[in-house]
Parts: C-alpha cells; sequence; structure tokens
C-alpha cells in the first residue's frame, strides 16, 4: 500500500520542467532517462466558437516515472522531494495520502500520484 | 508534513560533508538578472556537488528553473574551455588550431596588437562587442575607461531589446521603464499592507515566464494569479498564459500601435480616464486625444485583424479594474512602430490612475549620486543603492571630440548618448567599407553574435569581421561559433559560481533587490569578467605611466571587489557585510511624483521639459519626430496597407540623407510582391526554459528538452504546403533563408510562423566554413539590417516575411550520441 503522494495543482503548472531536471540532477539519470515528466495535454481547440487563448485546452501535467522512488535519500535527511524544492509554480505538494486527498478535496485541477510503496 | 528547511542559515554554513555556499546567482551562464538565490553545496575537495534553490530568497523563495538547476552541467561540461588560449592569425576559423597560453602571454598579445593598431588607426579602431544578459555587460563603463574608444558596440539591429522601450518612457515620463508592481520592493511581499494585488494584469508582447525578462521574475505572475489577479494577453499566438487569461487579443505582428490607439480611443472618449490625474499632471492630452481619434476602433480591428468588440472590451476591462497593471514587452523593441505603441500604453497606464500605485505600474526613480547622503537619503532604506548612475563614467572619461567620433553619432547622436556607444546597424557599414574610418580591432565580450541572436543578417558580419577585422579577442566560458569565427586570443571566463560578483534588478534602472553572488569554487584558470578588466587596466596603466586617463580605470579599481563596492554598490557598502544578507530589497515608493522623488530639483512631478508627463513628447519633437503617437503598416509584411508611411506625413530622420535610406532598403519588395513571394508573417524571439538565447546548447539534460530548433505552422498551413509534425522546413525571404524542424500548433495563426532564435551545433564541426552549424537554422539571416525609425531604435524581429518549403532531409540531433559526447562532466 502506498504511503505518500505527490500533489500537482495543474491549474498553474507552467511546464517549466525543473521537476525533470532537478531529478535528473538528484538521481544522476543520464540523457533517455527520467524520474519525473512533464505531459502537455494540448494545445487544442476546445471551444470553436473563437480562436483566443481561453479557447484551448492547454495542461502541463508532471507525472512521476517508474523512477520515481519519492527522493527516499532525502526524506530520510527530513527534506522536501527535490522536484517539489525547485518547482518554479510552487504547483508540487508531498505528504501522506491521507493528508494529500484532504488537499485535492479543496481545489479542482490538481492530481495525486502515488508512484510508489 | 514538515521538512527540514535552510531559512535563517548564514551565507556560508556546513551540511554534513558539504560547505553550503548561498549566492544570488547572475551570469554566466547568462540570464535575466533577477539573482535568483541558490545554494550551492561544494564537497571537501573543493568541486560543486550539486545546487538547490534558497527558500530564503525574498523574491524566489527556493524556486529555481531548469538552467541553474542545471549549474553544475555547464561548470563541468566537457567542451568548457578553461585556460586561455591563442591561435595563428591565419589559421583563424580553425577549431584545430587553439593552443593552450598563460594569461601573461595572452594579455602581452592584446596589449600589444592594441598599440599597434590604435597607432596607426586612433583608439576608435577597437570596436568592443557586448551581448545580453551577461555580468560584463553591466561595466560597460569599465572597458571603456581602460581603452577609451567610444565604439561599445551592441550589435543588434536597433538595439531592439529593452532600450526602444526604455526610451520611449523617457520621452513621455522622464523615467526608464515602469514595470509591473509585484510587491518586490516591500519587506512584507505579496502580503504587505501597503500592496494591492492587481483586479487585471495585461501581458502585452510580453510572457515572462521562461526568461524572467529584463529581470522581471516571471512566475510573479503565477503567485498574482493565484492571489485573484486576471489575466489578459495580447499577443498574435497562443502561449500557455493566455489559455488561463480572460480575453486575448490575437492581433497581427507589428500593429501594436494601431491596437493601443484605439485602446487609447476608447478610454477618452467613453469618459473613462482619471480627469484629476490627467489635469494635474499630464501635458498635451487634448492633441494627444485628437490624434488618437482618428484611430477608429474598427479601422484598428481591420489592421490588427481582431474582433472590434474585443478592443472595446480590453479597453473598458483595463480602465474599470483599480488597480491594473500592463507588462509590456520585447515587441514593442522589435518593431519599428513600437516607440510609438509605447507612447500609448504609457497613456493608458496614466489615464486611469494607474502610475506609480500599488499593484500597478511602477516609475523608477532617480538614482544620483546625490542620493547617497544628505536629505535626499532620508527615509531611504538603508540598503538602497542603484548604479544607472555611475554606468557612464567610462564614456565621460572621452573627450567631446572622441565621443564625436563614435559610430552612427552624425545619425543617431540621442541613441549613442544614451546607450553609451555605437549605432547597432551603422557598425556593421563601417566594417563593410572601412567608413568613416576603419575598425580593426574587436573584444568579443560575451556576444555570440553570428548565432542568431544579436544581430541582424549575421552572414553580412560574418564577411565584415573577416574584411575588417586584424585583431581579436573574446571572453566566454565556450569557444562559440562568433569566437571560433573572428578570435586570435580567447580569455576563460568563470561562471558565477567561480567568482564574487553583485547583480541588480533591471540591470541597475529601477532595481527592486540587489543580490551578492558569492564565490563558492574554482575552476581551472577561469577568471570573471571584472578580474579580466582589472588585469587589461593594469597593462594599460603600465604602458603608460605618465597618463593619467590610462591610469585612471587601474587606481580606481586595483581589485575587482573595488568595481564592486564603488560602481554597483555605489560606495554605501563593503562587499563582505552585503555579501553575508546574499540578497536585499530596494525600498519602493509610490505615487513618487506628489513627493519630489523623481526630480533632481526634489519638485514635485515628472523629469520632463515641462514636469509633465507628455502625452505630446517635446523630447520626440526635439528629436525631429512626431510628437504623438501614429501607425503605419511593417515594412515587411505581406499586407497592401491602406496609407503608407509617406502618406501619413512621417518625419524621416533628417540626419539620414535620402541616397543612404534608399540603399538601406533597396533589398525590400512591395508589399504585393511580398504577398506573391513570401507570405507568411515570421515571428522570432520567444523564449524556452531550456536556454538564454544562444546559451546551454551543449549542455546535454537541457538540450535533451529542446533538441532541435524548430518552427511552429498552423494545422491549414502545413497541410496546404505539404509538412507533416517533425518535417524539416526551409524558410527565405529575400534576405536570407534557414532550416527547421516543424511542429504544427494550431495555436499559431494560418499565414503565420514562429520561429526559434539563438541555435547553433556544439555537436557540429567547428571549423570554418560550418562554425557548429551556425548557418543551419539562423533565423537572424532573414532579418534586415537598417529597417529601424528615426532614432535608429527597433528592427522588425517579429514582423518578417517569408515563404515556407518541406525538406525531405532530416537534421534531427542523435541525443543518445550528444548524451555520451557531452553529458559526461570532467
Amino acid at each position: 500500500m502506498p504511503q505518500y503522494g505527490l500533489l500537482i495543482d495543474y491549474e498553474f503548472c507552467t511546464g517549466c520542467q525543473s521537476c525533470e531536471v532537478s531529478c535528473k540532477e538528484e538521481h544522476h539519470f543520464p540523457v533517455g532517462k527520467w524520474g519525473i515528466r512533464v505531459l502537455d495535454d494540448g494545445p487544442w481547440q476546445k471551444d470553436d466558437a473563437k480562436d483566443e487563448g481561453s479557447c484551448f485546452n492547454w495542461n502541463k501535467i508532471p507525472v512521476p516515472t517508474d523512477l520515481c522512488d519519492l527522493c527516499a535519500d532525502r526524506l530520510a535527511a527530513g527534506r522536501e522531494p527535490i522536484c517539489m524544492h525547485n518547482c518554479l509554480a510552487d504547483v508540487i505538494r508531498f505528504g501522506t495520502i491521507e493528508e494529500m486527498a484532504a488537499e485535492l478535496a479543496r481545489k479542482p485541477k490538481q492530481v495525486l500520484w502515488a508512484p510508489c510503496e | 508534513m514538515e521538512f527540514k528547511n535552510d531559512l535563517g542559515k548564514p551565507w556560508k554554513f556546513q551540511d554534513g560533508d558539504f560547505t553550503v555556499i548561498r549566492s544570488s546567482v547572475w551570469s554566466p551562464p547568462g540570464c535575466h538578472p533577477v539573482g535568483c538565490g541558490i545554494k550551492l553545496y561544494v564537497d571537501k575537495d573543493g568541486r560543486l556537488d550539486h545546487v538547490e534553490g534558497d527558500e530564503n530568497d525574498p523574491i524566489t523563495h527556493g524556486r529555481l528553473c531548469p538552467r541553474c538547476v542545471a549549474l553544475k552541467d555547464y561548470i563541468y561540461n566537457p567542451t568548457r574551455v578553461i585556460y586561455p588560449q591563442k591561435r595563428a592569425r591565419d589559421q583563424r576559423g580553425n577549431a584545430e588550431a587553439w593552443e593552450r597560453c598563460t594569461w601573461d602571454e595572452a594579455l602581452d598579445l592584446i596589449m600589444d596588437n592594441w598599440r599597434r593598431l590604435t597607432d596607426e588607426y586612433g583608439r576608435e579602431t577597437l570596436a568592443i562587442f557586448v551581448g545580453t544578459g551577461r555580468d560584463g555587460m553591466l561595466s560597460q563603463d569599465f572597458q571603456l575607461s581602460i581603452f577609451r574608444t567610444p565604439n561599445l558596440a551592441y550589435t543588434q539591429s536597433g538595439y531592439a531589446c529593452y532600450q526602444p522601450r526604455m526610451m520611449s518612457s523617457q520621452m513621455v515620463l522622464g523615467a526608464l521603464y515602469p514595470e509591473l508592481d509585484y510587491a518586490g520592493g516591500l519587506e512584507g511581499g505579496y502580503d504587505d499592507p501597503e500592496y494591492c494585488v492587481p483586479e487585471l494584469m495585461i501581458l502585452w508582447g510580453k510572457m515572462p515566464l521562461a526568461s524572467n525578462p529584463d529581470g522581471f521574475f516571471g512566475h510573479a505572475v503565477i503567485d498574482l494569479m493565484k492571489r485573484g489577479a486576471k489575466l489578459v494577453t495580447i499577443d498574435p499566438r497562443v502561449n500557455w498564459l493566455a489559455t488561463r487569461s480572460v480575453i486575448q487579443l490575437r492581433l497581427r505582428n507589428g500593429t501594436d500601435a494601431a491596437l493601443a490607439m484605439a485602446m487609447c480611443n476608447i478610454i477618452i472618449s467613453e469618459d473613462l480616464y482619471d480627469h484629476e490625474f490627467v489635469e494635474k499632471w499630464t501635458y498635451g492630452f487634448d492633441e494627444f486625444k485628437e490624434r488618437v481619434a482618428y484611430m477608429k476602433p474598427e479601422d484598428a480591428a481591420r489592421i490588427c485583424e481582431i474582433p472590434v468588440e474585443d478592443i472595446y472590451t480590453v479597453a473598458r476591462m483595463y480602465a474599470a479594474a483599480h488597480p491594473a497593471s500592463i507588462a509590456w514587452g520585447l515587441a514593442f523593441d522589435q518593431n519599428t512602430n513600437g516607440m510609438q505603441a509605447g507612447q500609448c500604453v504609457l497613456a493608458m497606464i496614466c489615464m486611469c490612475g494607474n502610475l506609480d500605485v500599488p499593484g500597478g505600474n511602477i516609475v523608477a526613480d532617480l538614482s544620483m549620486p546625490e542620493d547617497l547622503t544628505g536629505d535626499a537619503a532620508a527615509g531611504q532604506s538603508a540598503h538602497n543603492t542603484d548604479t544607472r548612475a555611475f554606468i557612464t563614467e567610462g564614456w565621460y572619461q572621452m573627450t567631446d571630440e572622441e565621443r564625436d567620433r563614435c559610430i552612427g553619432m552624425d545619425k543617431y547622436p540621442l541613441y549613442c548618448n544614451q546607450i553609451t556607444g555605437a549605432q547597432a546597424d551603422c557598425v556593421l557599414d563601417t566594417l563593410e567599407t572601412d567608413e568613416p574610418y576603419p575598425i580593426r580591432m574587436a573584444w568579443i565580450a560575451n556576444t555570440n553574435l553570428l548565432a542568431p541572436t544579436n544581430s541582424a543578417e549575421p552572414t553580412r558580419w560574418h564577411a565584415a569581421f573577416q574584411r575588417s577585422i586584424d585583431f581579436a579577442f573574446g571572453t566566454d566560458c565556450f569557444i562559440t561559433p562568433t569566437i571560433q569565427a573572428v578570435c586570435d586570443v580567447f580569455l576563460p571566463l568563470s561562471t558565477v559560481a567561480e567568482h564574487d560578483g553583485v547583480n541588480r534588478t533591471h540591470y541597475g534602472a529601477a532595481s527592486i533587490t540587489t543580490g551578492c553572488g558569492n564565490k563558492a569554487i574554482t575552476v581551472g584558470e577561469a577568471k570573471s569578467d571584472l578580474e579580466i578588466y582589472c588585469m587589461l587596466a593594469k597593462r594599460m596603466a603600465e604602458m603608460f605611466p605618465d597618463d593619467p586617463k590610462a591610469r585612471f580605470a587601474y587606481e580606481k579599481y586595483p581589485d575587482y571587489h573595488d568595481y564592486l563596492e564603488k560602481n554597483r554598490l555605489e560606495g554605501r557598502h563593503a562587499f563582505n557585510e552585503v555579501r553575508e544578507l546574499v540578497k536585499f530589497k530596494r525600498k519602493v515608493y509610490y505615487k513618487k511624483y506628489e513627493t519630489g522623488k523623481l526630480r533632481p530639483d526634489g519638485q514635485p512631478g515628472f523629469l520632463t521639459p515641462t514636469g509633465r508627463v507628455e502625452l505630446w513628447s517635446s523630447a520626440f519633437a526635439n528629436n525631429g519626430m512626431d510628437p504623438l503617437p501614429y501607425y503605419y503598416e511593417p515594412d515587411l509584411s505581406p499586407r497592401i496597407p491602406e496609407k503608407t508611411a509617406e502618406d501619413l506625413e512621417l518625419k524621416r530622420n533628417p540626419l539620414v540623407p535620402e541616397e543612404l535610406d534608399a540603399q538601406w532598403h533597396e533589398r525590400d519588395l512591395p508589399h504585393e510582391e511580398i504577398i506573391e513571394k513570401y507570405p507568411f508573417i515570421m515571428s522570432t524571439g520567444h523564449r524556452r526554459y531550456s536556454s538564454f538565447h544562444s546559451e546551454h546548447r551543449q549542455v546535454a539534460i537541457l538540450r535533451e528538452i529542446d533538441p532541435n530548433p524548430m518552427i511552429e505552422i498552423n494545422p491549414k498551413d502545413a497541410e496546404r504546403i505539404g509538412v507533416s509534425d517533425g518535417q524539416w522546413c526551409e524558410i527565405s525571404n529575400m534576405f536570407g533563408s534557414a532550416k527547421f524542424k516543424a511542429r504544427v500548433m494550431p495555436t499559431v495563426h494560418e499565414g503565420h510562423v514562429e520561429v526559434d532564435h539563438g541555435w547553433w551545433f556544439p555537436e557540429q564541426d567547428g571549423s570554418e566554413p560550418s562554425l557548429f552549424g551556425v548557418w543551419q537554422s539562423n533565423c537572424n539571416d532573414l532579418i534586415p539590417e537598417h529597417h529601424n525609425n528615426a532614432l535608429g531604435l527597433g528592427a522588425p524581429y517579429k514582423s518578417a516575411c517569408c515563404n515556407v518549403v518541406p525538406l525531405k532531409e532530416s537534421y534531427d540531433v542523435d541525443m543518445e550520441a550528444f548524451g555520451e559526447r557531452f553529458g559526461k562532466l570532467v
């Protein structure tokens, strides 16, 4: 049973990929390997009435990969995961599944990941 | 969950086996000077192990973008050069011909050649080529003091970055660019009782998230959105922020002045403006009103190709919101009509009561040496500093006669005196013709201008360097295509982790913070720009021991910390004291026009001839330009204008002879022919998180994010011309051509393309003629020189034309091989 999760607010994730690079530096992942990836849903037009920004769906969604260990070494030292620490838009939170689920209920456009045991 | 943090830790502390240095990072690698807080973890052997954002930073609070997260990969990159190098003159362009030398030998070569060439041609034969976003560019005064040449050359056509906005602000407000207020100067930040979150923010030709333009922390926009601020985007392309905006105006590239005039027209004709402010603090309102009345919203809608009701909506929305702010960006600079658009934006800010109020646009206050002591300093923050007053020191060391020899001074005196250097486009003329005198020596200082960054028509610059430059030296962290092509001596620069430094947001113009870069490590024999300036100054003093002017720079700044203290810190602070603060805020005041903080005489009002905001600008009038705003069709657009610039009787620059002006434009085509041959509107200059202009191309984990130079094209256009997503294309126009990989995007209008800039390929052959593949995807070869306004400012980087044809070949980088070669740090 997973105990911990990453809660991500994708309303405000800007897709800067600081999490990807931070994770690669922390875990020494080479080119071609990632612990978290920012996936792009969009841009595609959800409203054909006009073509300005609000008519588009474009969500950047950080997804932990199979290599994510939730920064076990950092957690052991009492530090938060590095993706959360450096996140430019400040949209990543870490905690127990229970805590994060309670946070999830407070606001839409969030996603809760439980990548590992 | 609660986590440990380092809040309150000193600038240097121990964490297990690591010594941690807290620092405010700015350059190299280049960036805009936010001075983001960073923690540098150094191991027992003195090597940088890793970095993290510093949670103590009062602006970034521990957040860090991917470029600085990957700092270690830049510092220990296998292609970085960390020892001085020399190369025989006849081997220029040969990547294999560099030989390591000592600093003494390199400096001997530089000074001996300087002596030889200046004896023959005069001191002005040295041109100092500078770029952007690097620490060295903020010390141009020092460079000029050493060599006493007026030819400081920032080579981007029309100085089309920041400077046109600065100039329009000075012409209208008598102050520098007024930034969107994000509480950066208030001790309590967003929660400070003095602050007010804007109801509305307009991002106009500015997408600040990736690049922190001019030192504005881009993600402050996100912070403010989370606190309830609504967003309006004015941009041709739908970017990510536009999808979070309540409304977007997707105007056609280069038509900003028409839109801005129409919005002013609506605000005035519907009586949505602040009568008290207008009556008390503006000049020329009636004339301005009459002028903008001629731009009817319906006409602007047709010109900008947007729905007229949206123009009304945005104008009314901005006028109704209090406070509201407008961040107006690079699109105003990369447009020869952009200063008029800026004049209208400033008018909107003033007319709607948003000037110098919390959550509005903050007027840059004065920075005067007088500020240092006495009454003017009373009530100011203990750490209040500003360097603008000092960056002209080197310029005014020269005599009037010496400055008059600056390239472009005859045609664009305001430009040259403002930037204390040569007019960009005119420098190319001189390199090509030796008129009015030869430039035979070059210092390539922190610029990679042959890569599509800091020049128009780089192919011409390359040929001009080859014909004219007898000796050149370069200062940088890597051998760039420009250094490879031009230089005989290479001096290795240290990165921000390897030297002490002081940075200021907005390059010292209206700074909200001052940050200290704290040295953490040493790599090879690399030295900072300022250390190198000190060494050159010493050589100059030794060469002319009896000449006080030659000794000036060395005597004033024997050590680079002297420069940091005397100049960057204005003599107010000892570096060793403020380094412990790492970063400190500069107190921001509101409504300074009421309190005399905008004028050296301490009187209320603005620093303009009338003491008011000049909607009818005396400064424009005094410099041969129309004092009121106007719109004309971009020179290179594939549209047939209803009125040409000539019809509008726009004043040409009387200092440029007609035949010369005609010669500068002889390759232009009439709009009808452009429609036929080059029907796409081409825009460049948008930013990506993975690079700063031409920097970071060799950092594998960043290159992996954006491996190839891209062109964004609308799906209908892609289908029509037979381009599929991921296919390579060639773009071309009457000035040049370049290749890009297509990304089919519905967010780009039909008939428009967005093209990446700053590309070169460290993985390709470094020698001539390849120069790291710098000609392959060089979008600036499609941008012509000398398409500037009458002040020599602005250039059409965002409103050129091109044709697009699909290619069969692929030029994709092999990322696996790239990772093998560039990802293994040394």
